[in-house]
Order: C-alpha cells, then sequence, then structure tokens
C-alpha cells in the first residue's frame, strides 16, 4: 500500500469514535493471569498464580498490623525491627547472611508500613529451596545482635533527621498529626529520635512476635511453581510463627476543620498536603467515589486539576487527589508544589474546583472518559510476577475474592452519572479541606502559622507513597 | 517539508535473537528480540512478551540534553512538554487525552543523550498510537500563549525537582565541575536563568533538527509479532521522509583532566554531611564493551552491596567509619562518563576522616585485588538479574531504547551478558588502576554548615 500523504489523525479520529473497548479491557485480566486458592498441608492460605515460562518466584507476604502496634514511647520498634531481618539470623551475622543469599542470586525485600509489614522475596527455581531456607532462618529466628542493632538503628536515625527537612515529609507527617492526634496512625512510622534511641533488643524482639503472626497472613505467589510445591513451601516458611499477636487499635476519630496550616520552610516553592474526609473501601459508593477521584484529580493529564492548576495557568508541574483508606481512616487527599508566590492562587483553584465539581457535578462525556480508561488501565497492572503478587496480596487485604480482578472493570462500568454526581454533592466539600504547606508562600489569607524552626522530629504518616506519605487505596 | 515517500521495503538486519542463553537458569521463553530498519533510517526493534495482552510502544529520539548549544540549555527537555501540544490534526493535549480514552498511560523523558516518548496501552491499540506519534513528529504546531504557559510549569519542575532539593543542587554543581567541555556538565532540565529566555523558535528549532525517522528509534514491547509491528511501521512511520540535514553527532569532548579538583556544597537543609566523589570513565562503545564491563564489576566490588562489598566492608563493618557507603557506575552513554563512590559518616566521624578512610580502602584494594569467592557471587547475581529482567518487558524496552540511542547497536545489547560474562579479575583490576586516579577526579563535600561540618 502506497500512501500518497500522511494523514495520521483521519484514521485515528475513526478509531477514536469507535466505542470498542480495548481488547485487553474487554478481556479483563482473564487471558493473562488465572489465580488458584491454595491452601496448604498446614492451613495457610495463598493465592498463587502460575507462571512457568521464567524460572523464578515471586512471593508477597503482608502482616495486618504494622507499625500502629508499637506500644507507646516505643514507637519505630516494628520499623527498626523489619531493617533487622536482614542483617542476621540463626548462626549468621550480617554479612554471612547477606553473602549466602547472594550467592543464591535472591532478592528479599523487608518492609514497615503504618498498617501491615510485608515481606518480598523472588526466587530462583533452581535453588528455591536453599532461598527458602535463609528466608525462614530471617523471619523465624532473627539475630537482632548488637552491632546490627546500633548500625540499623543509625541509620534509621539518619532517615529521621532527613525527613525532617523534607517538604514533602514534613507536609504528610504535619497533616496526619493534626488529623489524629493521639491515635497510633498519627504518630511517626519510623519513631522519633527519642523512641528510637530507647529502643531495646527486647523490645524488638516483642515487635517481632506482634506483627508476625499466622492469623493475620495474607500469601500472593506468581512464578514458576505448582500449588503442592507452594503448600509445602509455606508450611516451612511459615508454620512456625506464633498464631496471635495482640489486639489492633480502635478506629481513628478525624479531628481536622477545614483550613490552612502552614509551616515555615526555606525553599523557594511552596509544597501543599489538602485533603478530607473520604469513604470507605466497602461502601457501596466506593466506585462511584472512585471514578469522580479520577475526573478530578486522579488522571494524569486528564484530570480537572491537571488542567486547571497545570495546562491552563502553568502553576506546577504536578496536581494529584487520591482516595487513602486503612483500617482506621477514610480519606480524600491530594498534594500540589508551587512557588511560593504562586501557592496561593493554585490552592485558589483547586477549591473553587473542589467546589465546582460538588456543585455541579461532572459531565457524561467526562464520565465516559473516565470509565474507558480506568476500565482500560486495569489490565496494564499486571505487569511481571513481582506486581501481580503484590496485587493478589493488596485484593486479600481488604477481603475481596480472587474473582475479583475478573469482575473490577464491571463495578467501574456500572457506575452512573447520577452516582458519582450525588456522591460529589455529598462527600466533596471545599469548606472541610484542610491544607498544610510547607515553605514560605505569600499571600495566604487566615492561615495559621506554625513556628519557624521545625521541631527537630514530626510524626510521620501512613507511608508508601513518597509525595505524600499516605497510600492509595486498592481498587 | 515532506517528500512523497517510496514504498518502504524494510531491511531485515536480524530476526528472532535469541535470549541469552543462561546455562545456570535454563532458557526463557518470553523474550524475543527483532530489529529491522525502515527505508527512512528509522529503527525498530520488537520484544516478543505474551504473557499479558499489552504492548509498550516507545519513540526514542538521538537528542538529549548533552546534543544543546551553550545558552539553551533545557531546550530539548522544553520540547518534550511541548510535544503534548497541537499538531496539524490534533488539538493542544489531544494526544493524551486520546491515549486515555483507549484506556493507555503515556509520558515521556529527556535524558543526556535522548528523548523518549511511550504508551503502555492494550495491544491492539498500537496502530492508533503509531498513528499519533507519526503524525507528531513532524506536524507540531505551537502557539505563543502554550509556549509561555508550558515555560512555567518546567520552571516549576525545575523547583521541584531541583531547587527543592539539596541533594539535586549538589549533583548539578557536581557535574559543572566533572565535565568542562561536555554538554554532561549541564543540567537536562537547563540552568535556571536560560530556561526562562527559551523560546517558541528555540523549540522549534530544535524539533525540526532532530525530530525525523532517521533519528528515531522505535521500540515495541509485549504481545505483538515482529511481523505485525513493521507492517504497522511501515505504514505509518515509513512514508515520512527522512531528514537530510540531520546533523552529526559529533559534540565537544573533555580535555584530559590533570588535576583534582574539589568543591564544598553548602546548603541549611542538608541532613547529614555526606562525601561524593566522580572519575572520568569510559562508556559503553560499539563492538568495544570491554573496559566498561570491567567498570560494571568493578562498582558491585566496590560498593554494590551494602554488606559485603569492599567499602562496605571497611567502612561499616570492619570500622565505624560510615553509615553508608556505594559505588555507582553505568556504562551506556555516548560520550565518557563516570565513575562515582560516596560515604556518609557516622555520627562523630569528619568528612576527612570520611575520605581518608575511603583512600585507605580503595589503596588496600588496588594492592589485594579482587575477592575470587566476591566474584563469583557477583557473577551469579549478573546472570540471575538477566532472568529478573525478562520478568519486565516495558524495562527491557527502555534499555534497549537507551543503548540505541547511545551509539550501541542491537547486537552490542545482545552481546553484553556475554562480555560481561568474560570479565576476569585482572581485566577489572586494570580498569580499577585506569579509573581510580585522583587527578581524574572531582570530590565534593555537601554540608549544611562549612563551620561545622568542616573541620
Amino acid at each position: 500500500m502506497i500512501r500518497t500523504i500522511i494523514r495520521p489523525a483521519a484514521c485515528a479520529l475513526a478509531l477514536k469514535g469507535s466505542t470498542a473497548l480495548p481488547a485487553a479491557a474487554q478481556e479483563g485480566v482473564e487471558s493473562a493471569i488465572d489465580i488458584q486458592e491454595v491452601t496448604s498441608p498446614g492451613g495457610i492460605e495463598a493465592w498463587l498464580v502460575e507462571e512457568h515460562s521464567l524460572p523464578f518466584t515471586a512471593l508477597e507476604i503482608r502482616f495486618d498490623g504494622g507499625a500502629v502496634l508499637d506500644p507507646e514511647g516505643k514507637e519505630g520498634a516494628t520499623n527498626l525491627m523489619m531493617g533487622l531481618l536482614e542483617e542476621g539470623s540463626g548462626d549468621m551475622d550480617a554479612r554471612a547472611f547477606q553473602t549466602t543469599r547472594e550467592g543464591l542470586a535472591a532478592q528479599f525485600g523487608f518492609d514497615a508500613g503504618t498498617d501491615t509489614v510485608s515481606v518480598s522475596a523472588q526466587v530462583l527455581t533452581e535453588n528455591r529451596g536453599e532461598a527458602m531456607d535463609l528466608l525462614r532462618q530471617a523471619l523465624i529466628d532473627p539475630a537482632f545482635n548488637e552491632t546490627a542493632v546500633e548500625r540499623v538503628r543509625a541509620q534509621v536515625q539518619a532517615g529521621i533527621q532527613a525527613d525532617a527537612v523534607n517538604p514533602q515529609r514534613i507536609s504528610g507527617r504535619t497533616w496526619f498529626e493534626e488529623a489524629y492526634p493521639g491515635h497510633p496512625i498519627g504518630r511517626p512510622l519510623s519513631g522519633t529520635e527519642e523512641s528510637v534511641a530507647s529502643l531495646s533488643r527486647a523490645d524488638l524482639h516483642a515487635a517481632h512476635e506482634a506483627a508476625m503472626v499466622r492469623d493475620r497472613i495474607h500469601v500472593g505467589a506468581v512464578g514458576d511453581i505448582t500449588p503442592e510445591a507452594l503448600g509445602t513451601l509455606l508450611d516451612d516458611l511459615l508454620g512456625d510463627l506464633p498464631q496471635e499477636g495482640p489486639a489492633l487499635p480502635e478506629a481513628a476519630d478525624y479531628a481536622l476543620d477545614g483550613g490552612t496550616t502552614v509551616v515555615d520552610f526555606p525553599s523557594p516553592q511552596s509544597v501543599a498536603l489538602f485533603g478530607q474526609p473520604g469513604i470507605a473501601r466497602d461502601d457501596d459508593d466506593f466506585f462511584a467515589a472512585y471514578v469522580l477521584n479520577h475526573i478530578l484529580g486522579g488522571g494524569g493529564f486528564e484530570s480537572r486539576l491537571m488542567d486547571e492548576v497545570r495546562e491552563k495557568r502553568g502553576l506546577t508541574y504536578g496536581i494529584s487527589t487520591f482516595l487513602s483508606d486503612t483500617e482506621y481512616s477514610e480519606l480524600w487527599l491530594g498534594s500540589v508544589a508551587s512557588g511560593n508566590a504562586t501557592i496561593a492562587e493554585a490552592l485558589e483553584v483547586t477549591k473553587a474546583e473542589w467546589a465546582d465539581i460538588a456543585e455541579n457535578g461532572v459531565t457524561e462525556e467526562e464520565l465516559d472518559q473516565a470509565k474507558t480508561y480506568i476500565t482500560g488501565e486495569y489490565p496494564l497492572r499486571f505487569d511481571g510476577n513481582g506486581q501481580i503478587a503484590s496485587i493478589l496480596v493488596g485484593l486479600q487485604m481488604i477481603d475481596l475474592p480472587p474473582s475479583y480482578v475478573l469482575d473490577r472493570n464491571s463495578y467501574i462500568e456500572a457506575v452512573t452519572l447520577e452516582d458519582v454526581n450525588r456522591v460529589a454533592a455529598e462527600l466533596l466539600d471545599p469548606e472541610a479541606l484542610h491544607t498544610v504547606v510547607v515553605g514560605q508562600p505569600e499571600g495566604l489569607e487566615g492561615a495559621d502559622h506554625e513556628a519557624a524552626d521545625l521541631p527537630s522530629v514530626l510524626p510521620e504518616p501512613p507511608a508508601a507513597a513518597p509525595e505524600t506519605g499516605a497510600s492509595q487505596t486498592t481498587e | 517539508m515532506l517528500r512523497l515517500p517510496a514504498l518502504p521495503a524494510a531491511r531485515r538486519l536480524s530476526i528472532a535473537l535469541p535470549l541469552l542463553a543462561l546455562p545456570a537458569a535454563g532458557m526463557a521463553e518470553t523474550g524475543d528480540v527483532t530489529a529491522y530498519d525502515l527505508d527512512n533510517g528509522m529503527e525498530v526493534v520488537v520484544i516478543e512478551d505474551h504473557r499479558a495482552p499489552v504492548v509498550a510502544h516507545m519513540v526514542y529520539y538521538k537528542a538529549g540534553s548533552a546534543d544543546e548549544v551553550p545558552g539553551l540549555s533545557g531546550v530539548a527537555h522544553f520540547l518534550e512538554h511541548l510535544m503534548f501540544k497541537a499538531t496539524d490534526e490534533l488539538e493542544s493535549g489531544e494526544f493524551s487525552r486520546t491515549v486515555a480514552e483507549n484506556g493507555g498511560t503515556d509520558n515521556a523523558f529527556t535524558s543526556y543523550d535522548q528523548t523518549a516518548y511511550y504508551q503502555r496501552v492494550a495491544a491492539d491499540r498500537l496502530p492508533l498510537m503509531m498513528e499519533m506519534e507519526a503524525d507528531r513528529m513532524r506536524n507540531l504546531q505551537l502557539t505563543q500563549e502554550e509556549v509561555d504557559t508550558e515555560r512555567q510549569v518546567i520552571l516549576e519542575e525545575r523547583s521541584q525537582r531541583t531547587d527543592s532539593n539539596p541533594g539535586a543542587l549538589a549533583g548539578e554543581q557536581m557535574r559543572a565541575a566533572q565535565f568542562i567541555a561536555s554538554r554532561y556538565g549541564t543540567p537536562i532540565i537547563g540552568w535556571r536563568h536560560e530556561m526562562e529566555e527559551l523560546s517558541r523558535e528555540d523549540a522549534l528549532d530544535w524539533y525540526r533538527t532532530y525530530y525525523s525517522p532517521n533519528d528515531a528509534v522505535l521500540i515495541v514491547a509485549g504481545d505483538v509479532t515482529p511481523e505485525a509491528v513493521l507492517d504497522l511501521a511501515q505504514e505509518y512511520y515509513g512514508p515520512i521522509a527522512a531528514e537530510p540535514d540531520l546533523p552529526e553527532r559529533v559534540r565537544p569532548q573533555e580535555p584530559p583532566q590533570r588535576a583534582e579538583r574539589r568543591l564544598t556544597y553548602e546548603d541549611e537543609r542538608v541532613a547529614r554531611p555526606y562525601l561524593i566523589r566522580s572519575y572520568l570513565a569510559p562508556e559503553r562503545d560499539s563492538g568495544a564493551q570491554e573496559e566498561a564491563a570491567a567498570l560494571t564489576y568493578l562498582a558491585q566490588i566496590l560498593g554494590g552491596s551494602s554488606f559485603t562489598s569492599v567499602l562496605s566492608e571497611d567502612l561499616t563493618f570492619e570500622s565505624d567509619i560510615a553509615l553508608f557507603a556505594g559505588a555507582g557506575y553505568g556504562g551506556i552513554s555516548l560520550d565518557p562518563t563516570t565513575f562515582s563512590l560516596y560515604v556518609t559518616p557516622a555520627e562523630g566521624v569528619s568528612l576527612q576522616e570520611a575520605e581518608d578512610a575511603m583512600d585507605a580502602s580503595l589503596r588496600r584494594f588496588l594492592e589485594e585485588g579482587v575477592d575470587e569467592t566476591q566474584l563469583e557471587r557477583i557473577r551469579t547475581q549478573v546472570q540471575a538479574s538477566e532472568i529478573y529482567a525478562d520478568d519486565d518487558a516495558f524495562g527491557r524496552a527502555r534499555s534497549y531504547g537507551a543503548a540505541l540511542t547511545s551509539g550501541l547497536t542491537v547486537e552490542d545489547v545482545e552481546a553484553w551478558p556475554e562480555v560481561l560474562g568474560a570479565v576476569t579479575a585482572e581485566d577489572i583490576m586494570e580498569a580499577a588502576r585506569s579509573v581510580l586516579n585522583r587527578d581524574q577526579s572531582v570530590t565534593m563535600c555537601v554540608v549544611a554548615d562549612r563551620e561545622e561540618d568542616l573541620q
């Protein structure tokens, strides 16, 4: 075929006019993954996707609990404990452990979150048994030997000091501290310099026993492994953990009203975190709120806030909003950074959009575009064994069934314009928005200013996303 | 300015290059790579991964910030932002909106040696992505108002990513000291005072000079066949005429460095003082990747593991000098690059003490040579990393894109694991002796308070 003139967009327009969903969205993730529910002989439940084309397996293990289990005054115990799991166990010191791991080319990750701790592993098929023995030793029999504790304690303290001069971190910590005073989720995940300094080996052993317990386990496995082999592996790996842990905290009371808090910080740009109460993950209106958020500030270049604040006015490099749910909190959060001279305008435009969408809702066209994107994007997430394992565990943590990955797009499709606009009117409240601005903003009316000199330690928000510190709700 | 195209008959360079055989772990089924050139000079690489019905579509241009002329720093990145505005066929913003309406995600990035645009989308939407990407290769339309607004956006981006980050500001000064002729010494995003002056004409000059099929590499990775991609590439990119006046990629080269350079960056936002050193180092060259391979191992040996590498052993385990110590080297670069070391002293240890200990550790290594058991472990990990990398089709696409716009060929990328596998302890020591020369280095102290942190 010889094309004598290039008219790419003519075709493009024709394709764009089609209402057909992308094949990937139509097929959902059905063609990509087949989730098996596996129960080990010892009773540990896991979700497995067999994928034998590459000779390795990704394993993602999470435990409900996390840093909220830190006793008062022992903030940071769970975080330091998780940091020490790779620093020696059994008879091995840190270097012996790592030398063995490196020789197996196994990859282990140990992380503490506000309401969870996680263990990630990628192991080659050829030495999976040895790699799992090593991981088991780290999980069941950590050494917490003194030199390792002191070394990692110093590294954690350096991180706390770095967070204290990081505007994003300061905004997150300040916001959560004000939103949930006194509740564990308003406290620092890594602890304070004082609390971390006070942690003893006994505290670390206590944190270990509290955090990693059998009745709070969720497991996702993806890769070159059969259900039978996985069952045996899980019993060996996790069977000797304690059965139960201490009670989890009660839900947190949200304490913020609308308004602005300014934290003075020497920077040419101001960083803002804004938020208001959100919606429960199991609320019937969750998906309507999710689609609404996408239109408001969730979707890349396409959101209203991105268009108004960046594309039309050039006030920022990026602005985004997201729903953030934990066992203890339901929030609608957003963040933006802008020059000290322009942040006031950026926030004013943001608040006006918040008000407009609450009052006037969204259009049918916006809703359709959002649905096409959200449903089409979903299969793109199932991108690699580690990613898929992580998704599987995320769903288990919010009590969703394996069939959810196939049904999820139908929940998005079922959202109507009435739903979205009702939820917008009910939930979005520009007067409830509370904003923490870190920088030297000009022209912010009615803001409460915090002391110019930063407290040396501030609480840290529920960790995950580096920008705001709060994690986005799984959907 | 487009001439009528002749029927493009693609010239096949190679087909279905087998994945690198990994004796230890067996063959991977998921990743065959096919490469060919279109008649207009556009290179095409297809990476097959049929596990999910999705695809990554990437177009790389062999034009990055290091191709800019003095005074116009940031123009490569500025144009990258402006590429999302209108074309003859699409209105401003319609490109990304269309991708989103088709359930895809898109973005772009600029580096020293390349600028890239990509979409991740359902595999059946590949034709549409190609149509739009081909359209904006030649048909961009920019209004003055959009240019002015977007300039504000990139200035905010600089504020956010560089000016609000003392580590980024320090790194910028470090590179400016390391590279005195190469444009690698100028930040990709640009110096603020030059960014403020970038005009619509500057951006369009850049666009007209570099955005053409003979300066571009197409990478498609995912649930596609090479034959289908070739047909589509011919249909959409094939008709675009090659740019006859594409400049040769000849850039200012570093003179020999004969004297150590030292600097101190002071910023009250620095939480903990630290020290970085960079040495001028060779990059991977087509057909000659051996020294870069040796340096890749050297970085692993000196600082690749915070537990078992030489600097960690000496500075954090055998002594209490450092909280963190490491090394870095990336061989994919068109022009000579750097080999870097860093150390964050422990509480109560001065930067000078930390630097002295780091140098003592390097001396010990140069005298004692490579620990063979450590080398074996690193070899195992290098082999395994090829398997883990096959799990990430998008990552593989980016690796090929970076290599092919940095003077390397598909054959070089394919040969790389073998080149790595052939590196001997003696090769590593020879590379170490050649590169770890203080006269060819820059050392920077990053401190919150000069008085306090530099006694």
